[in-house]
């Protein structure tokens, strides 16, 4: 416990620490986001950091950043401004002056200032504060690395070990300024340098030591953010890309089928590959392939021969591998296509996000094509949608595409922990030799239109497939010009019948109104805080953040005749909401579009969505 | 592998036969190729459901159709990384790979040396016509430097890939190759290469009677062939030609053709044939080897043993998860850093 008498109590909090790519911000963000969720608060981050793996020191392409939200309510978003900034030099200052919430406390190592960062970091006086106008702001000069050393100055580590360990400094500050324990902070020193002992006496005494000198700096504020009310269980933290290769071998678990996983890394869509391929345990295949296009023929080459097949990727890959997917599309074979969305055209921005592949997702095949695709709106739920893409694969034989992007694949959110057996079972319709021929486009009778599935070594049914177009039915190759005009409907048709298990849309906030937001995918959080703000302030207004892009839920026509006004707010130039206008002609949208490589801000939503109140 | 636990079956080549009607050009090459492939799977024996037969684009990408057996037709250049995915996710189906000159070394070269990089267990038969046939005749990586084709008119400037020299190049375990008029010899080379664990390369050297007729005439011609044609066996002198008195030696770091019985040359001299020699660089000399100042080289030039990728990566996951403490997804939901909200 800290020893300040004036402590304040916070709903919630955004804390962004930034410094060089080489300072430790992502592990310091981490270390204080699960101290905040051990406590009790809800948490959202959010990490930025630059393309370049190691950028020039000092420099604002350079710094790396880590934004944590948490608070005693329900958290939504990492924040769009930092209550408290952390820079750990100039160039970081510099970076994230924009971040700062007006009146906010900045918090910066004063031992870094001098002529050469200045210099590097682009300033152009050798007085950082004002030139940045932060006057009317809390800042907070600390000399943090003269006080790092002083710590250590009888540990026997030499200045360069020392200094690396100067993030804890900070921490040490920030856990008094929020008065929170750090128990789970020292267990970390221990498990990570259990054999060196000496680091971890280094880590714990400059931790202690930036929470002993934030005790005694009466500037700094004193904090209380309560635990919030959230649902009981058990929880982890997960990022959206962890989310999407566990949600991905949740499926192959529940279908009873190994995974298969065909990838070429790609910026921000990589770690799903790697995620999967930690889990040979799980008898996950990973197979790290040549290109983008043998990553999804690979996972289509699985999927022939009876496996759960995945390719992940990011938009540039998604262009790569169009041709393989509408073999996938003819074929009629489960796979699930992973696009973890980035700023774009061609390699565009590949660590901001965007979420500007949603007509590419839809629409870049040759021929008539159609595919289901469906969209995760949060770090934690990429593990029900990717879930949710092996289901709708495999139970309907088709490829489906996940949405996903850059903001929430990275972001980490807790997610409760619910056992596999609350999940519903995955039924493929495998094929089974039962002495008749098989016909590998022969349609049930139900009505699904799903064919079925002969996995090769299965005696009696062997058969051919392709990418030529095929006599329905009986799958020989076929020109006949009315027969591909049944194969094309029956493709489309096939789609349609997705939607049988597709949830109605729901509407967030009031049913009816002045005004229906409407999101998908990555922007929900962001989408809900304004709505909910806005009705904080007595404005009739709902919100439908879309998960099923296509096909479209039921009732998506019912709930837009339910408002006054209509606003599709999108990370792009408007590709739903001309969806919307092509599948729902009838009404009139207003949009709100940005594309920055950044999510939207709470504030700015508020300001579009009021203009039409 | 497959012969250890399961019953060899009693095949004919008319086993794997499919119902359809053959389309290819009457007297196109890939006719006796499709004979022998259907000969040698009867001959592995192998039960039929466990032959998967993957095909790109071109000509000879139809061949799945004709074969009762599992069989995608994939698209153009993708054969490789179709395959690849088959036997990975499967490793109990003996998988064939359908592809041609353009589908493999052009637009799948990629996948073509990665496959053989990996050393994935399969038979990749490589129809080589030196044309693209389907699109009618535009020149393909393996058309002569010189020739005219649709789109070289006044004859190409472009140097055609040598593939076993490529495949070699890429790491091949095992090269070898066929004639599309000598069934009985393509016959014996697919068992050969079915028996290699490992990526197996065939060269088969395919007549297109449309757009390149007798592009490989300097070594078929009835008149030369058998002074052009060497077939090689692993542990078996070089000896080649009408008379069986030709043979190729060692000569100033090449190769060079000899005749026994002239310049005190006697059978000793002659090279004997070591496919099992990890070093390729003879295997490639001899593949290299160019009508008609030499042999052409025919026959499995180079098998030898490694690891393949399918059967490490099972081990792998063996291994992996017989270290683990995670067995089910509840197992991996449940470890680490996890706190529970009351």
């Amino acid at each position: 416990m800290n020893n300040k008498a004036n402590v304040v109590e916070k709903e919630a909090v955004v804390i962004r620490f930034s410094g060089d790519s080489g300072d430790g911000m992502q592990l310091t963000g981490n270390l204080f986001t699960d101290e905040s969720a051990l406590f009790g608060n809800d948490v959202a981050t959010f990490p930025d950091y630059p393309a370049e793996i190691r950028a020039p020191q000092g420099t604002v392409g350079g710094v790396s950043g880590f934004q944590v939200h948490f608070g005693q309510k329900k958290i939504h978003t990492p924040g769009d401004y930092a209550d408290v900034l952390v820079a750990m030099n100039p160039a970081a200052l510099m970076a994230n002056r924009r971040w700062i919430k007006k009146g906010g406390t900045v918090i910066t190592d004063v031992d870094t200032f001098n002529e050469k960062n200045f210099q590097k970091a682009g300033f152009k006086t050798e007085d950082p504060i004002s030139e940045l106008k932060l006057e009317d702001y809390n800042v907070i000069l600390a000399p943090i690395s003269t006080l790092t050393k002083e710590a250590l100055k009888d540990s026997g580590l030499d200045t360069k070990s020392i200094l690396r360990s100067k993030n804890m400094f900070a921490l040490g500050i920030c856990y008094n300024l929020f008065d929170k324990p750090f128990d789970n902070t020292f267990k970390y020193f221990e498990k990570k340098f259990g054999k060196k002992p000496q680091i971890v006496d280094a880590n714990k005494r400059v931790l202690q030591a930036g929470f002993d000198y934030a005790s005694n700096v009466h500037a700094l504020p004193s904090y209380r953010v309560e635990p919030a009310q959230i649902e009981k269980g058990k929880y982890r933290s997960i990022s959206g890309n962890q989310a999407t290769a566990w949600g991905l071998l949740a499926a192959a678990e529940k279908a009873n089928l190994p995974i298969f996983c065909g990838s070429y890394p790609i910026t921000p869509a990589t770690e799903i590959l790697q995620y999967i391929a930690d889990r040979q345990d799980l008898g996950a295949k990973t197979f790290q392939a040549e290109d983008e296009i043998a990553g999804i023929c690979t996972a289509i080459g699985a999927s022939f021969a009876g496996n759960f097949a995945v390719t992940t990727t990011s938009g540039p890959g998604l262009a790569l591998k169009t041709e393989a997917a509408g073999l996938a599309v003819i074929t009629e074979l489960p796979l699930v296509i992973v696009n973890v969305q980035r700023g774009g055209p061609s390699t565009g921005l590949p660590t901001k996000t965007e979420q500007a592949d949603l007509m590419q997702a839809l629409y870049a095949r040759n021929g008539e094509s159609p595919l289901p695709v469906i969209a995760a709106s949060s770090p934690s739920d990429c593990f029900d949608y990717a879930f949710e893409a092996g289901r709708i694969a495999l139970e309907h034989m088709t490829p489906v595409i996940l949405l996903t992007d850059g903001f929430i694949a990275n972001g980490t959110a807790p997610m409760r922990i619910r056992p596999m057996s609350e999940f519903p079972v995955i039924t493929p319709r495998i094929a089974k030799n039962n002495g008749s021929k098989y016909l590998p486009y022969a349609r049930p009778e139900d009505g699904s239109m799903t064919r079925e599935w002969a996995i090769p070594g299965t005696p009696g049914l062997e058969h051919r497939i392709g990418g030529l177009e095929k006599m329905a039915t009986t799958g020989t190759v076929s020109y006949v010009p009315e027969n591909h005009q049944v194969m094309t409907d029956q493709r489309q048709a096939k789609v349609d019948q997705v939607i049988v298990k597709v949830p109605n849309q729901e509407i967030i906030g009031d049913q009816t109104g002045d005004l229906l937001v409407i999101g998908w995918g990555g922007t929900k959080g962001h989408l809900y805080d304004a709505v909910d703000e806005l009705r904080i302030q007595g404005y009739k207004i709902g919100l439908a953040s879309f998960n099923y892009i296509n096909p479209l839920p039921k009732n998506t026509g019912d709930i837009l005749t339910k408002f006054k006004n209509v606003i599709v707010a999108e990370i792009n130039s408007g590709q739903f909401v001309n969806y919307l206008r092509m599948n729902h002609p009838k009404f009139d949208y207003h949009q709100y579009n940005k594309v920055q490589g950044l999510p939207f801000t709470v504030e700015e939503l508020k300001d579009a969505f009021r203009k039409l109140l | 592998m497959l012969e250890n636990n399961i019953e060899v079956q009693k095949y004919t080549a008319a086993d794997f036969k499919s119902d359809q009607e053959v389309r290819w050009c009457p007297g196109c090459g890939d006719h006796a190729v499709l004979n022998a492939v259907q000969k040698a799977m009867a001959e592995i024996g192998h039960p039929k459901e466990n032959y998967a037969v993957i095909s790109g684009i071109g000509c000879s990408s139809r061949f799945p159709y004709y074969m009762n057996t599992y069989g995608f037709h994939g698209i153009h250049g993708r054969a490789g990384a179709i395959a690849s995915g088959v036997k990975t996710a499967n490793p109990k189906l003996s998988v064939w790979q359908v592809t041609g000159d353009g589908d493999a070394l052009a637009i799948g070269g990629n996948h073509f040396i990665h496959e053989i990089r990996r050393n994935i267990d399969l038979n990749i038969l490589l129809f080589n016509n030196e044309i693209y046939g389907l699109t009618k005749g535009q020149y393909s990586p393996t058309t002569k430097y010189g020739q005219k084709t649709k789109t070289s008119p006044y004859g190409t400037i472009e140097q055609p890939f040598k593939v076993g020299q490529l495949a070699m190049g890429a790491g091949a375990t095992f090269f070898a190759r066929a004639l599309d008029n000598n069934i009985k010899h393509a016959t014996e080379t697919f068992v050969k290469a079915e028996a290699h664990r490992g990526t197996s390369v065939i060269e088969i050297l395919v007549n297109c009677v449309i757009y390149s007729d007798q592009t490989h005439a300097a070594i078929t011609d009835k008149e030369f062939k058998e002074d052009r044609q060497l077939f090689l066996e692993h542990g078996q002198k070089m000896i080649f030609g009408k008379e069986k008195n030709k043979g190729i030696v060692l000569n100033q770091g090449g190769l060079q053709v000899v005749t026994i019985g002239e310049n005190g040359i006697t059978e000793a001299d002659i090279l004997v044939h070591n496919a099992k020699n990890q070093d390729p660089i003879v295997h490639m000399m001899l593949a290299n080897m160019q009508a008609p100042e030499m042999p052409v080289a025919l026959g499995v030039i180079r098998a030898v043993e490694a690891y393949t990728y399918e059967v490490a990566l099972e081990q792998k996951i063996e291994e992996t998860k017989a270290a683990s403490k995670i067995h089910s997804m509840d197992d991996l939901l449940n470890s680490g850093e996890t706190w529970v909200v009351k």
